[in-house]
């Protein structure tokens, strides 16, 4: 067993002293004859105890597929594919078994979908889901484990606990289930929250008040969280640092500040002025980026946007760029970066 | 002022609510409950507001693709809330809708030029040769190559399968286009294309909009006018710099409050209402909105208040507004 939780408390002391979570050159190149799919090349990130890291992205930037890759959540054949490591306290989680998988999921690292209907499972209570992972894990009672479920649901603002705890999922509203699914989620205080779209499928009153209790969860219990989306709006407000991916790779990384205030990847540019905002005098059009996103299997050999940037040269379409440093915490992977 | 080119009335849809057993009417919902809207030739009307508002059933029944159970709807001077089928045929010429996801408005298993021609094949214009000029000049004019005619609508991304959408609106040359979250399936690169084709189409061709759109950022760019629905009711109307920047319902206020904005740091002091939009199938006593309401009076359980018009162009739903 390798399991972070078995092993023993120096060896877990020092693993606290690094990243909690460390991806080294995740790859998931499917091969869909004749062509290989590089959903996702090639990603290395970190992210530090009770940090927000947002993972942003378009459909098909391998976001969501690294996310699901790295709570061991591929479906055969596709469970194969994935290359790399995902060192979380430690331990890296690729090497593990499904079994010492399983006794981490929900314990230390747990994930919070864009739509809590489809993971919340529609015949056991409510109060039974965020209490079954607290008498798994930790070894609670059932009846100890129910009242904490009680207790969880106060703390994710359900407004009559009691009630909601004995009722079935399909009677809450989708604000209410989104708050029972990161009760779930929480409620073995686990390091590492992954959160995909969380917020996505929910009215934006309703969104904002998701965002607000992911803060003050954060705050009450100390998870890390890796936010997956595709709203550059959300990670202005929630994330301290930000990665943003393309066509299967990180090709911008930095503290939230700075990449908003001074994007150095053309495409990260280009997405930030293309965002509607809500102006006295809007300009008549709205920045485009030309183009459109590479399909998995048309992917140029060089830099991926090359075709659509403004900024390139021959020797984009030649060879891709590597992520380098630019300015400290800051990162981009560009032949021609714009200036800081 | 002249006329406006369309202008709805009392608008009302109600939906029977039935016993799963005996089939027997057991309640209503009032999914579309007395709109009031107008606009004008060539201008921009955005209808906003969170899921369960009726703004895309008042769009539908604009176009009478859902019966409306009361009101009027004038189009071009003319009520056609209740005309029958064959005396809407000349008036489906000059509305169109763009829906939200063309590929599931999009035949799969005819190509594009189909598509495209069906149209004229409908309303018997033009002879083939003809009708393949056409197309050519619709594909010309949303931005895709004369080729794509040739091709299935699997064939294109979520941006191009919007523009062949597009295109089928504009085949018959409407005076005006419902657009029901047209840009919201779409990634925010693409999303800023589609936008502005449609306010470029607008000003070619002078057509007028009715905006259907959850994005009240999105909306900011298009409209010239917005009504903010709130369970089947407008609870403002305003230009688009006042509804922005001067709204003065409760609820306007806390939507724009909630709008995430892509600012680091600059996180307003949000008045968010507390709760989930109510079921329109039981929506709360007299104004819809005030238990969420950081305002509400007693008097605003017991009587839905009126709209009222408190500046030029700008109405407001509130009792807070009343003398």
């Amino acid at each position: 067993m390798t399991a972070a939780a078995t092993l023993p408390r120096d060896a877990r002391a020092a693993a606290a002293e690094g990243p909690l979570l460390a991806v080294r050159d995740l790859t998931v190149h499917i091969p869909v004859p004749p062509h290989v799919l590089r959903a996702v090349d090639g990603v290395s990130f970190e992210l530090n105890r009770g940090e927000t890291l947002g993972l942003v992205g378009e459909s098909g930037s391998g976001k969501t597929l690294t996310a699901l890759t790295l709570m061991r959540l591929l479906e055969p054949p596709l469970a194969e594919m994935p290359r790399g490591e995902v060192v979380l306290e430690g331990t890296d989680l690729m090497r593990l078994s499904e079994i010492e998988m399983s006794a981490l999921r929900g314990r230390t690292v747990s994930m919070v979908f864009q739509e809590p209907m489809t993971s919340l499972n529609p015949v056991m209570t409510v109060g039974r889901q965020i209490a079954e992972p607290m008498v798994r894990h930790l070894g609670l009672s059932t009846r100890m484990a129910t009242m904490r479920a009680e207790e969880m649901l106060r703390l994710v603002g359900i407004p009559d606990p009691a009630r909601v705890a004995r009722a079935y999922p399909h009677l809450l509203s989708g604000g209410m289930r989104q708050r029972a699914m990161i009760a779930i989620a929480l409620a073995c205080r686990p390091a590492l929250l992954v959160a995909d779209e969380p917020t996505t499928a929910l009215d934006v009153t309703v969104q904002a008040q998701i965002l607000d209790l992911l803060a003050a969860m954060q705050r009450e219990i100390g998870s890390a969280i890796l936010l997956i989306t595709h709203d550059l709006a959300v990670i202005a407000e929630t994330a301290h640092r930000v990665a943003v991916m393309y066509a299967g790779r990180i090709v911008e990384e930095a503290p939230v500040a700075s990449l908003f205030a001074a994007p150095r990847h053309p495409y990260t540019r280009g997405l930030l002025a293309s965002i509607p905002r809500i102006e006295r005098r809007p300009e008549p059009t709205l920045p485009e980026i030309p183009g459109m996103v590479p399909g998995p299997a048309e992917r140029p050999a060089g830099c991926a946007f090359a075709p659509r940037c403004g900024r390139a040269q021959p020797r984009c379409a030649a060879k891709a760029p590597a992520l380098l440093p630019l300015a400290p915490g800051h990162r981009a992977a560009c032949w021609n970066p714009e200036d800081g | 002022m002249a006329e406006p080119l369309l202008e709805v009335a009392g608008l009302q849809v109600h939906f029977p609510i039935r016993s799963a057993l005996l089939r027997r009417r057991i309640g209503t919902v009032r999914a579309v409950d007395g709109v009031n809207l107008s606009v004008a030739r060539g201008e921009t009307l955005a209808l906003v507001g969170e899921s369960g508002c009726g703004k895309t059933t008042t769009g539908k029944a604009i176009l009478r693709l859902i019966e409306p159970s009361g009101g009027s709807i004038r189009f071009g001077g003319e009520d056609i809330a209740r005309h029958s089928q064959a005396q809407l045929a000349p008036f489906r010429r000059r509305m169109q809708i763009v829906f939200q996801d063309p590929y599931a408005s999009l035949n799969p298993r005819m190509t594009v030029g189909g598509i495209l021609a069906a149209p004229f094949e409908i309303h018997r214009i033009g002879d083939a040769r003809d009708r393949a000029d056409r197309v050519a000049a619709l594909l010309r004019t949303v931005g895709l190559p004369p080729e794509a005619a040739r091709r299935y609508p699997h064939e294109f991304s979520g941006g191009q399968r919007q523009r062949i959408g597009i295109a089928r609106a504009l085949a018959l040359e409407p005076e005006l286009v419902i657009g029901d979250e047209p840009v919201s399936a779409l990634d925010v690169s693409i999303q800023a294309q589609i936008i502005n084709l449609m306010k470029r189409l607008q000003a070619e061709l002078g057509l007028a909009y009715v905006m259907i759109s959850h994005n009240l950022a999105v909306v900011s760019h298009v409209a010239d006018r917005v009504a903010v629905m709130y369970l089947g009711r407008v609870v403002e109307t305003a230009p688009r710099e006042t509804l922005f920047f001067d709204a003065r319902h409760p609820y306007t206020q806390a939507l724009l409050s909630a709008v995430p904005e892509p600012v680091p740091g600059r996180r307003r002091a949000r008045q968010v209402p507390q709760g989930d939009v109510p079921s329109p199938a039981s929506p709360p006593s007299g104004c819809h909105f005030h238990p969420r309401c950081p305002h509400a009076m007693p008097r605003c359980a017991q009587e839905a208040p009126a709209s009222r018009i408190v500046a030029s162009g700008h109405a407001v739903a509130c009792h807070l507004e009343a003398p």
